[in-house]
């Protein structure tokens, strides 16, 4: 692999800076629960369905047990020892034969739960141990699955894969459609989100029809597509990857749900939901190291989303920030136990075709990226800003986008459409696209070897100076009194600034009492320490 | 069918499409159609462009889709004409601006940050509406109001109270309040605009900020009716928006 050579003593600061500038969210996110992260360890425990007397009609309007019961243990004894204490306290003391019985018991009104402590609270929290490690046990046994499965299929024969979005809102409709993409050379189907999904403070449940613009992510959709893409691997030989979205208000359950399905990779930026959301950053920072822990123990990948900044700013100036943001994502994912080739770190190909040397600059700022994060599957994101609606334009443009993935070894290439901006794709936007990637690896995906722009040149230049940026604003960002948090909230980073007592879902926050207890947080932190 | 065949001299106000040569009628189009390919899609493909008005037509190109579907390129001469003097544009009452426009129409002629507030009002809870117009993130590809520098944005989110709107409108100096209803019920959404005008009347008068409304069930002609200055309908995007608030907010340069 061709490799710039960076700074050596630039790199290594970047990387102090931006385990420093992290630091005070990691003390958030150890001291605090959110509703989220108590809903995801009933999760765990094997709590699903939905309270059939809440909502009128589609049984995605109505509420998860999961919400139900965080909220009966919140409104008696608060959420500061954490939902398992008084849970399965209730469940030891004969409240309740099982967590479903009780459930339907919180739903009739009828359950009490008190915080136990004592003999008490060690007999919870074995039992919520035991619980949660079952669930935890069924997220091993798919990981060991997928692994079976690659070794028997096989993995793509090439990098990078090839990544492509299926969007109908009717899952039935999904399914077809991804099989057909998978034969025709996709390695990675993404499922995208139902618009605004990230805002619901729950996970609608059941197969659903009825998405606008994208698909609920629910756990039998989930288990429908990864059902049908085990028999499409089967029949390619070629073990076909399954992405979802782990964002939004619903982060630390959606993981979950992954986990629990055998999803393989999952979108998991540590701020995109604060900047582009505007979702609490307290919220946003406790449910992302949840949920990466639980990423980093399925063997799931995650996607960071830095090609999002470089939609709603210039790609040539702000460049640094994709750097600034790879590396907290990166210092982020590591404390939350994520080994290099699980961090799917984002970066995108949206330089104004019109400017001169665009494409050197593209070159030099995806060589920076390959060259900082060498064991890392960067995720490549195709030209979205600059496509009008002139689709030809657009092919030629997204050829240039899948020549640069080649030449710097992008790990996953997300297939850019020539219809961008125009329509959802159609069955021949996605062919053809596909034949774009096709010819552009085929003909030139050796060019890696031959590519190795010269020091002191161009693309070197360019990319220590982007590097310098980078290591400029993490210097800004580390030298406030609460790092990142209070960088965020002073909008350091792009144009938006996100106090940290603003946004959705902060009411959903809460910080821990000294006797809190997270069954599936010591059994994650244990595999953690393992690694 | 009468046809002009009048060709496209200059000034000629019935035209064809152009490929090589004036009057030529040659166009291109694309198109799958749910066949196995072979001289039978192919045949197929050509009955289409024939009946869209394509004659000659080629089918220059053809190849399989997955299982059943053919993608076809197709080239021809198309037989309408154009009737330059029958072309009527419906034009919209103010031109939609890009982000920059925008920008700088703020800048430039309010010489301040344009406030808005956004809220959800009454019992809906649905913020999908007031997000896709305020978010950075936007909607179908554009991005919200958010991303526009000269404009400081407040988005209150869900349930507001119309009297807390008006406090903090009045309290933040805004420019305009836009509100959003996704879910409602035997006109809920009606009822609770009308009272949102009533209220901004009552403790603002004519000082009261502009007043937007916006959901998938209003209609755009209300806006009198409902006594707010602008209605906005389905599928709404936060350029329109932007570009909106731009006519109605700031004096024009052509304003003696």
């Amino acid at each position: 692999m061709t490799a710039l050579q960076l700074d050596p003593v630039l790199v290594t600061r970047a990387r102090e800076l931006a385990a420093r500038a992290a630091r005070p969210v990691v003390d958030l996110a150890r001291t605090h629960t959110t509703v989220s992260v108590e809903r995801a360890v009933l999760r765990l425990a094997g709590l699903t369905g939905t309270d059939p007397v809440t909502g009128d009609g589609a049984a995605t309007d109505r509420v998860p047990w999961v919400n139900r019961v965080v909220d009966a243990v919140r409104d008696q004894v608060g959420l500061e020892a954490g939902v398992a204490l008084p849970v399965w306290h209730a469940l030891a003391s004969g409240a309740a034969p099982s967590l479903q019985a009780l459930a339907e018991r919180v739903g009739a009104g009828t359950a009490r739960f008190t915080v136990p402590t004592g003999a008490d609270a060690e007999r919870a929290r074995a039992a919520a141990r035991a619980a949660v490690a079952a669930g935890l046990a069924r997220i091993d046994a798919n990981r060991a699955r997928r692994e079976e499965l690659v070794a028997t299929h096989g993995d793509p024969p090439r990098r990078p894969w090839i990544y492509l979005i299926v969007a109908t809102g009717d899952i039935h409709e999904d399914i077809p459609q991804a099989r057909a993409a998978a034969r025709a050379g996709a390695d990675v189907i993404a499922v995208i989100r139902s618009t605004g999904q990230s805002l619901l403070d729950y996970v609608p449940e059941g197969a659903t029809r009825t998405g606008y613009a994208g698909t609920y992510a629910t756990q039998e959709n989930f288990r429908l597509m990864r059902a049908a893409l085990d028999e499409v691997s089967a029949e390619l030989g070629r073990y076909v990857r399954l992405t979802n979205y782990a964002s939004g208000l619903c982060m630390p359950e959606i993981a979950v749900l992954a986990g629990l399905e055998r999803l393989d990779m999952m979108l998991n930026d540590a701020m995109y939901g604060i900047l582009f959301r505007d979702i609490n950053p307290r919220r946003t920072f406790v449910d992302q190291r949840f949920s990466r822990m639980v990423h980093a123990r399925a063997g799931i990948i995650i996607n960071t989303g830095e090609d999002n900044y470089l939609t709603t700013a210039d790609a040539v100036d702000e460049a640094h920030t994709v750097t600034v943001s790879q590396l907290l994502n990166e210092t982020l994912a590591k404390e939350a136990g994520l080994p290099d080739w699980q961090l799917g770190l984002g970066h995108a190909f949206e330089i104004d075709p019109d400017r001169k040397e665009s494409f050197r600059l593209e070159l030099a700022h995806a060589m920076l990226a390959r060259s900082l994060f060498p064991d890392a599957p960067l995720k490549w994101m195709p030209p979205t800003k600059h496509m009008t609606g002139d689709v030809f334009r657009g092919y030629l443009l997204d050829g240039f986008f899948n020549l640069a993935g080649a030449l710097t070894g992008q790990g996953i290439l997300l297939v850019g459409m020539m219809t961008e901006a125009v329509v959802t794709p159609w069955l021949s936007d996605r062919d053809l696209a596909l034949r774009n990637v096709r010819y552009v690896l085929d003909a030139a995906g050796g060019l890696t070897e031959d590519f190795a722009p010269p020091p002191g040149g161009f693309i070197d230049r360019r990319a220590d100076t982007v590097l310098r940026e980078a290591v400029g604003l993490l210097e800004k960002i580390a030298d406030h009194p609460e790092g990142l948090i209070q960088a965020i909230a002073d909008g350091t980073f792009g144009i938006t600034r996100r106090p940290a007592d603003g946004g959705k879902g902060l009411d959903g926050v809460v910080a821990l009492a000294p006797d809190a207890y997270n069954p599936a947080l010591e059994l994650l932190e244990q595999e953690t320490a393992r690694a | 069918m009468p046809e002009n065949r009048q060709n496209g001299h200059v000034g000629a106000t019935v035209i064809r499409p152009y490929g090589d040569t004036t009057g030529d009628g040659m166009v291109q189009l694309s198109f799958t159609l749910p066949v196995a390919p072979g001289p039978r899609a192919d045949g197929a493909a050509l009955q289409l462009a024939n009946k869209m008005g394509i004659d000659p037509a080629m089918v220059v190109h053809s190849h399989a889709i997955g299982e059943g579907f053919t993608f076809f390129v197709v080239y021809g001469s198309v037989r309408h004409p154009v009737d330059l003097d029958a072309v009527r544009v419906e034009e919209r009452a103010y031109p939609l601006l890009s982000p920059a426009e925008v920008n700088a129409a703020i800048k430039g002629r309010l010489r301040r940050t344009l406030v808005v507030l956004g809220a959800c009002i009454g019992t809906d809870a649905h913020t999908v509406g007031i997000d896709a117009i305020l978010n950075l993130k936007g909607f179908a590809g554009e991005k919200g109001l958010e991303y526009y520098r000269e404009m400081s944005v407040a988005n209150l989110g869900a349930q507001v109270g119309v009297p807390e709107l008006v406090a903090r409108a009045r309290a933040g100096r805004a420019d305009a309040v836009l509100v959003s209803q996704v879910v409602t019920q035997r006109d809920a959404h009606l009822r609770n605009t009308r009272e949102l005008a009533a209220a901004f009347r009552e403790a603002m008068g004519e000082s009261r900020p502009l007043l937007v409304v916006g959901g998938p069930r209003f209609d755009p002609g209300m806006a009198a009716e409902l006594g707010v200055d602008k209605v906005f309908g389905r599928g709404t995007t936060p350029g329109e928006v932007a570009s909106y608030l731009v006519h109605a907010l700031i004096p024009s340069e052509e304003t003696p």
